[in-house]
């Protein structure tokens, strides 16, 4: 009863943790990443077309969020919207806070793109919206694919934090099993195999697609 | 080949031919502390081929830039056609045109760079179109024919799905020379445009470029190295030094008989010693 490994225990504790993690982190994780994504390119345009001013608050701004520990923040909009189910305030946090990761790599995908390109848009007198829309976003955004998605996996691997605000994902769910059957160590162990076996074949996937989206202008 | 200019998009009536083309009154253009150019007053005629020449440094690549609007002028005008491009005077004051006047002005000049600067991010098809599509306004149809009678004339008809980083330098080139023709531009600004290519494949683009010149009336401001090119195609060639025209005669005169010594010296750093490095076509 008391050796270090039982499989029963594991047997016993594994579909819970996958059904955590179908129901909990992988959803947290998508739909974080997707707002991530999204949020994190518009802040980037913001910065770059806004008057300098107001483009120094958003840096602020996004420097606050990234310097300050996403438990924190979690559990700051938890006590504040209390009425707020917490899964939604840990998809919002999740997505905000890594929007401003995700617009610093947008910020360095843009400034990739080279200069002649911006020149060639005024050559042919294209207009703002589309220089960004045709030539500068499609172009940044091969740049940034691999670092997105390595923000993805970190955001992945982040999601135990949201047991700080009671959301039952993976780990919560490991603990809680391992609370009623004093078996700590094959819930914690299985959910950490769980989130190499898919952290690992993603990060895989991501380099390659960076070997194949590189410009060589 | 076919010609280039297709009469259905040929632009409206041109203003009279006694305005220049391109005119610089008093252009002066600054980087930090450095002067580049200073006091600059030079026109050019509707349909003149006019090539700048001299060394490095002297200010010919920056004097296109401003053409196009890529540098902002320090000081001093540039007319289009008699109309100012970004700044004119308003009760003795220097006063900067709005975007949109701007753009207008803009939308006459087309530029071919020494990078080529094609999108990687669309096919060569995509890459002439664009603008004539979204800025000219034109029905993807009619800009998709225009497009591939370029291609034709340009020799690349198999290459309009093709994407830039798959051809070669010198077939890029000829698609970004395509690329500016698709807008029908009154004045082509030609920037160093062979220098990024393998000595074998600059013939080729010169070639098109000498088609284009004996079958248009494009006005063309040329920088070049290559300076039979500048012989056969321009009828003015203007020699800088130190942000000045230091001298200014039609290519017979200039590379038989330059007048200046600071032009003497530098065609004979650039042609070596020889009597007859520039023959005839």
């Amino acid at each position: 009863m008391n050796e270090l490994w039982d499989w029963d225990a594991a047997y016993a504790v594994l579909p819970e943790l996958l059904l955590a993690f179908l129901k909990v982190t992988l959803v947290v994780t998508v739909v974080s990443t997707a707002i991530a994504a999204v949020l994190g390119l518009v802040i980037a345009i913001l910065r770059m077309s806004v008057p300098k001013p107001v483009a120094v608050v958003i840096s602020f701004v996004g420097d606050f969020i990234r310097m300050t520990p996403i438990v924190v923040q979690l559990l700051f909009a938890y006590w504040t919207f209390l009425s707020v189910d917490p899964i939604i305030i840990g998809i919002a946090v999740f997505g905000i806070h890594y929007s401003t990761y995700m617009a610093e790599v947008y910020r360095a995908g843009i400034e990739s793109v080279p200069k002649g390109q911006w020149e060639a848009t005024k050559a042919l007198s294209m207009s703002t919206s589309r220089t960004w829309v045709a030539v500068v976003i499609p172009q940044a955004l091969r740049a940034t694919v691999p670092a997105l998605g390595n923000y993805a996996i970190s955001m992945f691997k982040d999601t135990p934090f949201l047991l700080s605000i009671g959301v039952v994902e993976m780990v919560r769910a490991g603990l809680t099993f391992g609370g009623n059957h004093f078996r700590y160590m094959e819930a914690i162990t299985l959910a950490g195999v769980i989130f190499l076996l898919a952290s690992y074949p993603t990060s895989l996937l991501i380099s390659r697609l960076e070997k194949r989206l590189a410009y060589n202008y | 080949m076919p010609t280039i200019t297709d009469p259905d998009t040929v632009p409206a009536p041109r203003p009279a031919a006694s305005v220049p083309a391109i005119k610089f009154e008093n252009v002066e253009k600054r980087f930090g502390d450095n002067v580049v150019l200073k006091d600059l007053n030079f026109e050019v005629a509707r349909g003149d081929r006019v090539t700048l020449i001299g060394p490095s440094g002297s200010g010919k690549t920056t004097i296109l830039r401003l053409v196009m609007t890529l540098e902002e002028l320090s000081g001093g005008y540039i007319y289009i056609d008699g109309e100012p491009l970004t700044h004119e005077e308003r009760d003795g004051k220097r006063v900067e045109l709005g975007e949109k006047a701007q753009k207008q002005i803009r939308k006459r000049i087309g530029m071919v760079f020494q990078q080529f600067n094609l999108f990687p991010n669309m096919s060569v098809l995509e890459n002439i179109i664009e603008a004539p599509v979204h800025v000219l306004g034109q029905s993807k149809e009619q800009a998709t024919a225009r497009a591939m009678e370029l291609l034709e004339s340009v020799g690349l008809p198999d290459k309009a799905d093709a994407h830039p980083l798959e051809l070669s330098g010198g077939q890029q080139q000829r698609v970004a020379i395509a690329r500016a023709l698709a807008m029908d531009p009154e004045i082509l600004l030609l920037d160093e445009v062979t220098s990024a290519l393998d000595p074998e494949i600059v013939g080729e683009v010169l070639g098109i470029l000498r088609h284009i010149a004996d079958t248009t009336d494009i006005t063309m401001l040329i920088v070049t190295h290559e300076m039979q090119f500048a012989r056969d195609v321009s009828n003015r060639v203007m020699m800088f030094d130190g942000g000045k025209v230091v001298e200014e005669a039609t290519p017979e005169v200039m590379f038989t008989n330059p007048q200046h010594e600071r032009t003497q010296s530098f065609l004979q750093a650039v042609l070596g010693n020889g009597e007859d490095q520039i023959g005839t076509r």
